[in-house]
């Protein structure tokens, strides 16, 4: 992978790309969120990096984290003529998620439209002048954001009431073994005999 | 395949009214299970297995079951194939409610049936959370021939008129039959003792599995 | 009388209408299981269309986090679940990227030509479904048929025919079977026959032609801004494949073309897909050939690969090793890689990111049929309600990648 990408970010905007790094061979930029736009812009527009593949753009959530955001926005790109990739980070909202808001990239890839939604739905990131921020894999009355690390992973918030044991008149926890029919007067009455000892897997 | 004789000659409680009710019983029985009209609510990669299950190999068709029917009004089995997402849960509901009896529910998966390993925010544990279920197949995804055993164990039940939820059970219950285990003596003073009988095992699956070693299970 | 029409303009004839709502639900035949489509429509043309994905959403990004890296194999099966071989090669190359492993020549051949088997399975299942849902049943049946004989040959490696959760990290879960070269060599030649049969059918026939030809096309540059990639960007004339443009596993090794359309609309689609059956075909032949006979599957590394049940049993270092890596996990090295190969419906990608235990701290799946999947409103829009139905089927939307 070429420095040319993170060496040219540096060149052009100088303090506001916080730190790079190539590890594992992908090149990639911590940007401030204030330039986030403005990188995103000269990424798309500058001839010589040509990014125009919108690859990826996801949130991670780093809770413990004091020195800088807690949610960290992640968006990979792709340039189809120059076949290079990058990698940007942005850091953005205090623990408690206040101000976790960046601009909106979809007037430059159309492409970020859904992702930016998926972004906003499982981490909670508002991005600023997208055209429909709304939730997109959970319904909209879900409360919370359910990939942000102190989201308990087993609470549901079902939409329809579950039905009760006395109202389905039979138990809806495990079924007890009964014995060899389990409770089924039809069918086939308990596992058939295996013969000779031979497993019907061999 | 399931018992049949004896089950459709079953007589259930209630039911020594009379010869001929219950032989318009037997034949209303007769007629439902071999004319099941489907609504597959196929969601995930049960799906496939769904398809496979209609495809010429492992034939629907020969059931009766074949005929699926997208609208509500005009199925009686709902297959539920897939997991339920709790977005998913009031759509399952309000085209359950929407069938007209008699009617029956077929869990098609282990999601549907429990839901699967997707013990989370988003997903419904079993379609019987919200909608009364008859039979439960297990599987991820379950083999086309254990779908066909459940829908028989359904056809079954149809036949008998039983409203007690069915389960597909394993063919082969390894606890039952353990020829094939290697005994672990407790009082085995070395565990090297058993070291041949190991490795004689694991040169036979050496040998079933072709030239290859470091083989990780 | 005199004609009532003779002083009116032409537009005051036509009765004031208000749009149509529509709502194809998520429990459709056409919606492959798991899509809302709420339109708006005049008449039968489309003015708005608004796809509401997400009913088939399973957590799995929060699942990988509560285990261990090798517990996400089974998770990973099932985003993807036409192709899942797919999935797993390109999860487990993301590892070992982080780990820094290379796999043994013999296991890079074997994930290539299972890779490809999964790969076909994809198109068959994508081109079978659009012939039925356009009312041509047999091409289905016969393109099923087809893929129970790739699912013969996956079960006869992995045990199981559909989610097979056999890659692993540093190699595969148990080496190929003698008979996996005989029978792939057998199964191809009737696959493909399988294929030109439904070909004869389908692409001689006029009404299917008029259903696919024109409908729903996209630019190349209008593709490229909305994140597509795979058979769907190749339809519209943009030569991107990854196995060609950055070549991973073994694939520069082999000789293989990328089929590419030029119009851009389902038409061009179908056939891309047709023709990547074709040329994995090439693909899975040729790596057959350079496959080893013998020799390791999993490379040597204990940091990370099950010890044999022997020395478990035996000894007293493979039976903490085996401990370590069951329960607790391997232990990858603290990081992010973003590792991406070519799925069925393009660039794949994993973002994994690391803090050096034996959890993954966050798995990101890169779903390709999620962005192609937010192109469609602008593919319907402004067309009839009967064009939807081959347009998103030739998408290839599979629900479980899409709502990951």
């Amino acid at each position: 992978m070429s420095k040319f990408v993170l060496d040219k970010l540096q060149e052009r905007f100088g303090a506001a790309i916080l730190e790079t790094h190539s590890d594992f061979g992908d090149d990639t930029a911590v940007v401030a969120p204030k330039a986030w736009k403005a990188v995103c812009q000269f990424l798309r527009k500058d001839h010589a990096l040509d990014f125009d593949l919108p690859v990826d753009l996801c949130g991670v959530d780093y809770p413990n984290r004091v020195d800088a955001g807690r949610m960290e926005v992640v968006m990979h790109l792709y340039s189809i003529s120059k076949r290079h990739r990058i990698r940007l980070k942005a850091r953005v909202g205090d623990a408690e998620m206040e101000g976790a808001e960046i601009d909106s990239v979809t007037s430059i890839w159309p492409g970020m439209d859904w992702l930016e939604r998926e972004v906003f739905d499982m981490s909670g990131v508002r991005f600023r002048g997208h055209p429909d921020l709304r939730r997109i894999l959970m319904y909209p009355e879900f409360e919370g954001h359910p990939l942000q690390r102190t989201y308990p992973a087993d609470r549901t918030q079902p939409l329809i009431e579950y039905r009760t044991e006395e109202e389905a008149g039979v138990p809806l926890g495990k079924l007890e073994p009964f014995g060899p029919d389990e409770g089924m007067s039809f069918g086939r009455h308990g596992p058939p005999r295996v013969e000779n000892g031979r497993s019907e897997n061999d | 395949m399931g018992d049949l004789g004896q089950a459709t000659s079953l007589t259930l409680e209630g039911s020594e009214q009379g010869y001929a009710t219950t032989r318009v019983d037997d034949l209303l029985g007769w007629a439902r299970k071999y004319s099941l009209f489907a609504y597959p609510f196929v969601t995930a990669c049960c799906g496939m297995e769904f398809m496979a299950l209609t495809s010429p190999r492992f034939d629907l068709a020969r059931f009766g079951a074949e005929a699926p029917r997208f609208s509500p009004r005009q199925s009686d089995l709902l297959w539920v194939v897939g997991t339920i997402s709790q977005r998913q849960g009031p759509v399952l509901k309000r085209i359950y409610e929407q069938m007209m009896e008699p009617k029956w529910v077929l869990a098609f998966g282990t999601c549907a049936s429990s839901g699967g390993f997707y013990d989370n925010y988003t997903t419904i544990a079993g379609t019987d959370k919200i909608i009364p279920t008859d039979v439960y197949i297990p599987g991820c995804p379950p083999r086309p021939e254990a779908v066909l055993d459940g829908l028989m164990l359904l056809q079954d039940k149809i036949a008998s008129g039983g409203r007690r939820a069915g389960v597909v059970k394993p063919r082969f219950d390894p606890a039952q039959n353990a020829s094939g285990l290697v005994q672990l003596r407790k009082s085995a003073k070395d565990p090297r003792d058993l070291l041949p009988a190991i490795e004689k095992i694991e040169q036979g699956e050496r040998k079933a599995r072709g030239l290859g070693h470091g083989g990780q299970t | 009388m005199e004609a009532l029409d003779i002083d009116l303009e032409e537009g005051e004839l036509e009765l004031p209408a208000e749009p149509m709502h529509l709502n194809l639900g998520p429990s459709h035949p056409a919606m492959h299981g798991t899509v809302r489509i709420v339109l708006e429509l005049s008449g039968e043309t489309i003015v708005k269309a608004d796809v509401q994905v997400g009913y088939l959403h399973r957590g799995f990004e929060k699942m990988c986090e509560r285990g261990t890296w090798a517990q996400v194999f089974p998770y990973v099966d099932r985003l993807n679940y036409v192709s899942p071989m797919l999935n797993n090669v390109g999860y487990a190359l993301a590892v070992e990227k982080l780990c820094g492993l290379a796999v043994p020549e013999r296991c890079q051949w074997y994930r290539m030509a299972l890779g490809e088997l999964a790969r076909v399975s994809d198109h068959l299942t994508c081109t079978g479904a659009m012939a039925m849902e356009l009312g041509a049943f047999t091409p289905f049946l016969w393109f099923v048929k087809a893929r129970e004989m790739v699912w013969d040959i996956l079960e006869e490696e992995t045990g199981a025919r559909l989610t097979h959760s056999f890659g692993r990290i540093g190699g595969m879960a148990s080496p190929p079977t003698a008979d996996f070269k005989g029978l792939c060599r057998a199964s191809l030649a009737q696959i493909v026959h399988l294929v030109e049969e439904g070909e004869k059918m389908l692409l001689k026939n006029r009404i299917f032609l008029d259903r696919l030809e024109n409908v729903g096309p996209i630019s190349g540059a209008d593709a490229v801004a909305l994140g597509w990639t795979g058979p769907c960007l190749r339809a519209s004339g943009v030569a991107y494949d990854i196995r060609k443009d950055h070549p991973y596993l073994k694939y520069d090794e082999v000789d293989f073309e990328v089929p590419v359309g030029t119009k851009g609309d389902t038409l061009d689609r179908f056939l891309v897909r047709l023709g990547e059956i074709r040329q994995s075909r090439r693909i899975i032949e040729q790596s057959l050939e350079r496959m080893a006979d013998d020799g390791p599957v999993n490379c040597d590394d204990p940091r990370v690969v099950l010890p044999a049940k022997t020395d478990v049993y035996t000894t007293i270092e493979a039976t903490i090793q085996h401990f370590k890596l069951v329960m607790e996990g391997a232990k990858v090295p603290k990081g992010e890689v973003y590792s991406y190969t070519e799925g069925g419906n393009g660039e794949l990608g994993y973002y994994l990111v690391s803090d050096g235990s034996g959890t993954p701290y966050r798995v990101r799946i890169r779903p390709p049929c999620f962005q192609i999947t937010g192109g469609l409103s602008k593919l319907i829009e402004g067309r009839m309600l009967s064009d939807i139905v081959p347009t998103f089927g030739s998408l290839n939307m599979i629900g479980g990648e899409c709502d990951h």
